[in-house]
């Protein structure tokens, strides 16, 4: 048996708790402690978006629509894709400039425009009274249907919603307006929202378990049921559906997820750190998936069961766990609903109280007071719990007077529409420079005016405020301005019909007059704070005249932060100056811009600018002059980014030093070693030849034969030292005409098979000494050639008397051959029958000193015959290289020249680098 | 490029993606009576659409190595 009692009792504790918590966190916070679970208290605390509206109203919407509640959560989901992008931005400007609310943003960036700020926080709260309203028709009714269950008579609902409005209002003034200050943040009152946010979302799942798996046999089954109904059938489809309300919907959310003045509090003016916006992105999202997973199963339930035939589909998710009798858990998902609601209006009454205080009342304060009023703390407390009171109370009045016959997602979506007035001054603000104060108030005033002739107007003529006629024939009977189809503008729900015309109006208001022009200093100065607040410097061009007395800047902050605070915020921006207050007489800008940056905090930007001017000179800069200052700022920063550039550039270069001077410690090593492979080869004949000559001289008796011998052998190393030094210079002289790019080619036309021919010949004598039989296969091609002849011929000479002398003698064999190839080249090859070449030396027997071990008998070379080939080679821009011999069994030497004198040219560099293996190193010397 | 600067680029895409994936023309292919595992169609898309997003938005979110 549910007693009121009881109920009351619940509500009571529930709130209790509330404070018991948000007490705890406020004295952790006093205390110095980091905030508890910071990210995830955070993303918990933007939860406070799902509302009454979400736990009772997406069920009545899913009940008469099926899928339609979807939109407003898939909305903030890709809000929170971009919120590191452009959310972050906002952020990082809140944090920069101590703003306090989105009529102190709005007003800011538009020259701290009081007017501006005036404006936004009139929309602000004209736009959410149906919005608290909303809530305090849920908590109010639900209350009413858990007491009807039980209690014939039913309770007044007027004095219901007003006793909601009272508690709530309570609370809010306790929680969220002790200090004056506010940018200190309130810890307490977020960990408790972050609670709220927890209760109402077990709360649902609760309700949603009970739902499926204790009144159905679980999701499959439940879903087979109303499949059965063919009119639950056709809306689990979807068929029906309008994709275009669907997209306006969502885009919507997104900017009320955004905008709305609760949504920026919590989002933007409690955030501690950035960097929570990194778990918040995802963390949301999957917060409203899971909330909203049994929003669907509820509504079919509820459409299902005979015992809620006749009930509203926003109390489907109270009345089922009542139906079944199960009192502990509706009671359960009264509080859940009621901490939505609870939520809601809290944060939402303070946001809004802040805006009211700041931006309305005090400004009229400042200007009816003038320089010589008195203390502002306590005028500013009492008007912000006076303005959180007078929201609630109209809020009250719009539950009782209006909100009758309208659904709880209707009235949401109004409010939706008027926070998205603002997204086209605070996106344009964030990334347009050119953006003007004027522009703002147009478009914000236009678009409001359209919001509020579409869409409350229609609503206030279904609850009977208003005469029907007017919304059915427009005014005075003119049809084209029927409220609900501006302009004949039909076959669009009402909601897409009043953001179509209402953001076209603000839109088009806001870049047209704003690319009028007209900034002032002000404007422009802030204009660059705002779009470049991710590359400011520290650096300002100053804003205030150094002519104030320190006493009177001391004497204005007293007025509004109080003694204390005033002393300690003063003594701690001098000390990190390293300055002494006590000495100064006059304040310089920057204390007085610092000063107006702690006024920011507490009346919000426009009034610090305000109350600063009572006793401070602002700069009489002119427009042309700020524009100047800015421009030589971002003139500076482009140098700065050039440097970087260049430091990259050069670290870049000095690297590339670092490699080449690597290169070339390791080829002075080659040449060290050449040096000593060479001295060595030049000594071994020598030494020879001097012990015979020893020999010959010490033994004059030697028998003639010996003396004969001993000769031959002086002669033939003496042959072999002149050959050496012979080849060594040759090389040297091929090499000097690569480096200075010059060959000593003489180049001419000739037939290379003749040149072949004369080579083979030439050696026939020694062919025949060792009994190797050479074979020279030519074709009747004359294989035209533009090269030096003298010089192939030479190579062929080399590579055939090497093919000789690694024959076996009397078997031997070697075949010549020259023939055309493709691509205009010639291929000369030379194949023996001799051991080969082992794959392993195939590339090094081209380098200097290397030889392989030669067959007994043969002469000796000098080890310089195939480098001296490849060189030539290479300067007629062709190859060389060794393979097998398929046919013969021993080693093939190939070499491949092109014809045309051209290819030479192109060619003959590049592979003479090559060669030298050091094609890297010369081209990145070159550049 | 740093993975901080190729970020803003990344959640631009996974923008663009759920935002088409939730509306026209994906939404109206899969608006019909059709049936997954006895859930209806749209239900289990929707849902799906939003786990995805979810997954790839912490992916594309995770703190950089050094922080």
């Amino acid at each position: 048996m549910l007693s009121a009692s009881l109920l009351v009792a619940a509500a009571l504790a529930y709130i209790g708790l509330l404070f018991l918590i948000a007490w705890l966190g406020d004295r952790r916070a006093a205390r110095g402690a980091k905030p508890f679970a910071g990210p995830w208290v955070y993303s918990l605390s933007l939860a406070v978006y799902c509302t009454a509206w979400t736990f009772y109203g997406s069920v009545g919407r899913a009940a008469d629509d099926g899928y339609g509640f979807l939109p407003i959560y898939l909305g903030p989901t890709l809000g929170a894709v971009l919120g590191w992008v452009i959310y972050r931005k906002i952020l990082r400007i809140a944090k920069a400039e101590r703003l306090i609310s989105i009529a102190d943003f709005i007003a800011s960036r538009y020259g701290k425009s009081t007017a501006l700020g005036a404006v936004v926080a009139v929309m602000a709260v004209v736009g959410t009274v149906p919005y608290i309203a909303l809530q305090l028709k849920a908590v109010a009714s639900s209350f009413e249907l858990l007491w009807r269950s039980t209690h014939p008579r039913p309770l007044p609902f007027d004095q219901l919603s007003l006793l909601c409005a009272a508690l709530l209002a309570v609370f809010a003034i306790l929680f969220g307006t002790r200090s004056v200050d506010l940018t200190e943040h309130h810890s307490g009152l977020v960990l408790a929202i972050a609670f709220e946010s927890l209760v109402k979302l077990v709360a649902f799942l609760a309700v949603g378990w009970f739902v499926v798996w204790r009144l159905h046999g679980g999701l499959g089954e439940l879903f087979a049921r109303a499949a059965a109904d063919p009119k639950l059938r056709t809306m689990l489809a979807r068929t029906g559906s309008n994709d275009g309300d669907w997209a306006w919907m969502t885009f919507l959310s997104l900017l009320a997820f955004w905008f709305l003045p609760r949504q920026f509090h919590v989002g933007i003016v409690e955030n501690v750190d950035e960097r929570h916006l990194r778990t918040s992105a995802w963390l949301l999202p999957l917060y409203l998936l899971v909330i909203n997973l049994f929003v669907l199963p509820i509504a079919l339930a509820g459409r299902l069961a005979t015992a809620t035939a006749g009930v509203s589909g926003d109390s489907y998710v109270l009345a089922l766990p009542l139906a079944a009798g199960r009192t502990g858990l509706a009671v359960f998902v009264f509080l859940g609903g009621l901490s939505a609601a609870t939520g809601m209006v809290i944060v939402e009454s303070l946001a809004l109280s802040n805006m009211v205080a700041s931006d309305l009342v005090l400004p009229w304060l400042l200007r009816r007071a003038g320089p010589a009023g008195g203390d502002f703390r306590s005028p500013l407390l009492v008007s912000r719990r006076l303005a959180i009171v007078g929201v609630l109370l109209l809020g009250h009045f719009y539950a009782v007077f209006a909100g009758n016959g309208v659904s709880l997602v209707t009235i949401g979506l109004i409010s939706f529409a008027a926070a998205a007035q603002v997204a086209p001054a605070l996106l344009g603000g964030l990334y347009w420079r050119g953006a003007t104060r004027n522009g703002a108030l147009a478009g914000l005033i236009g678009g409001f005016l359209v919001w509020g002739y579409t869409l409350t107007l229609p609503t206030l003529a279904a609850s009977g405020l208003l005469s029907q006629s007017f919304v059915d024939h427009g005014p005075w009977g003119m049809t084209w301005l029927r409220p609900s189809a501006l302009f004949g503008l039909e076959g669009l729900d009402p909601l897409s019909h009043s953001l179509v015309w209402s953001l076209l109006v603000n839109v088009i208001a806001f870049i047209g007059i704003s690319s009028l022009g007209g900034q002032t200093a002000v404007e422009v100065r802030q204009a660059h704070r705002f779009v470049d607040v991710f590359r400011l410097r520290e650096s300002e061009e100053p804003v205030w005249s150094a002519d104030t007395p320190v006493a009177s800047v001391r004497e204005l902050l007293a007025r509004f932060l109080g003694e204390s605070r005033t002393e300690s915020a003063l003594q701690g921006w001098a000390q990190e100056r390293g300055a002494d207050l006590q000495r100064e007489v006059y304040a310089d800008p920057e204390l007085l811009a610092y000063a107006e940056l702690l006024l920011a905090g507490t009346t919000g930007a426009a009034s610090a600018r305000v109350a600063l001017t009572t006793v401070a000179q602002e700069q009489s800069l002119d427009v042309g002059q700020v524009v100047e200052l800015l421009d030589e700022t971002s003139r500076a920063l482009a140098t700065s980014r050039d440097l970087a550039e260049k430091s990259q550039q050069l670290e870049a270069a000095s690297a590339e030093l670092l490699r080449v001077n690597e290169r070339l410690r390791e080829l002075d090593k080659l040449k060290d070693d050449y040096l000593s492979t060479m001295a060595h080869e030049l000594r071994t004949p020598l030494a020879a030849i001097r012990a015979f000559a020893e020999i010959l001289h010490d033994n004059p008796d030697l028998p003639v034969e010996r003396r004969a011998e001993f000769l031959r052998i002086i002669e033939m190393e003496n042959d072999r030292l002149s050959r050496l030094i012979h080849d060594l210079l040759d090389l040297a002289k091929l090499e000097a005409g690569d480096e200075a790019g010059n060959q000593e080619l003489a180049l001419n036309p000739f037939g290379l098979a003749e040149a072949v021919g004369e080579a083979v010949e030439s050696l026939r004598q020694l062919s025949t000494v060792r009994g190797v039989a050479v074979e020279y296969r030519r074709g009747g091609d004359p294989l035209a050639l533009h090269g030096d002849r003298d010089r192939l011929i030479q190579v062929v000479v080399n590579l055939l008397s090497n093919a000789i002398k690694f024959c076996p003698p009397k078997i031997g064999r070697v075949v010549v051959a020259a023939a055309r190839r493709a691509a205009g080249r010639i291929e000369i090859s030379v194949s023996d029958n001799g051991p080969g070449v082992p794959a392993a030396d195939r590339e090094t027997i081209f380098e200097r000193f290397r030889q392989l071990s030669r067959p007994a008998g043969a002469p000796a070379g000098t080890g310089l015959g195939l480098p001296i080939c490849r060189r030539i080679v290479a300067q007629h821009g062709g190859r060389i290289w060794v393979e097998d011999a398929a046919a013969l069994g021993g080693a093939r030497f190939v070499v491949l020249v092109p014809i045309a004198p051209g290819e030479i040219a192109a060619n003959t560099s590049r592979e003479a680098m090559d060669s030298r293996g050091g094609a890297e190193w010369s081209r990145s010397a070159a550049s | 490029m740093s993975p901080e600067r190729l970020r803003p680029a990344r959640l631009v895409a996974i923008f663009l993606l759920g935002w088409l994936g939730f509306n026209t023309p994906p939404l109206r292919l899969v608006s019909r009576d059709a049936w997954v595992a006895g859930l209806p169609l749209t239900w289990v898309y929707l849902f799906g659409v939003w786990t995805l997003l979810i997954a790839l938005l912490a992916m594309a979110l995770r703190p950089p190595r050094r922080e």
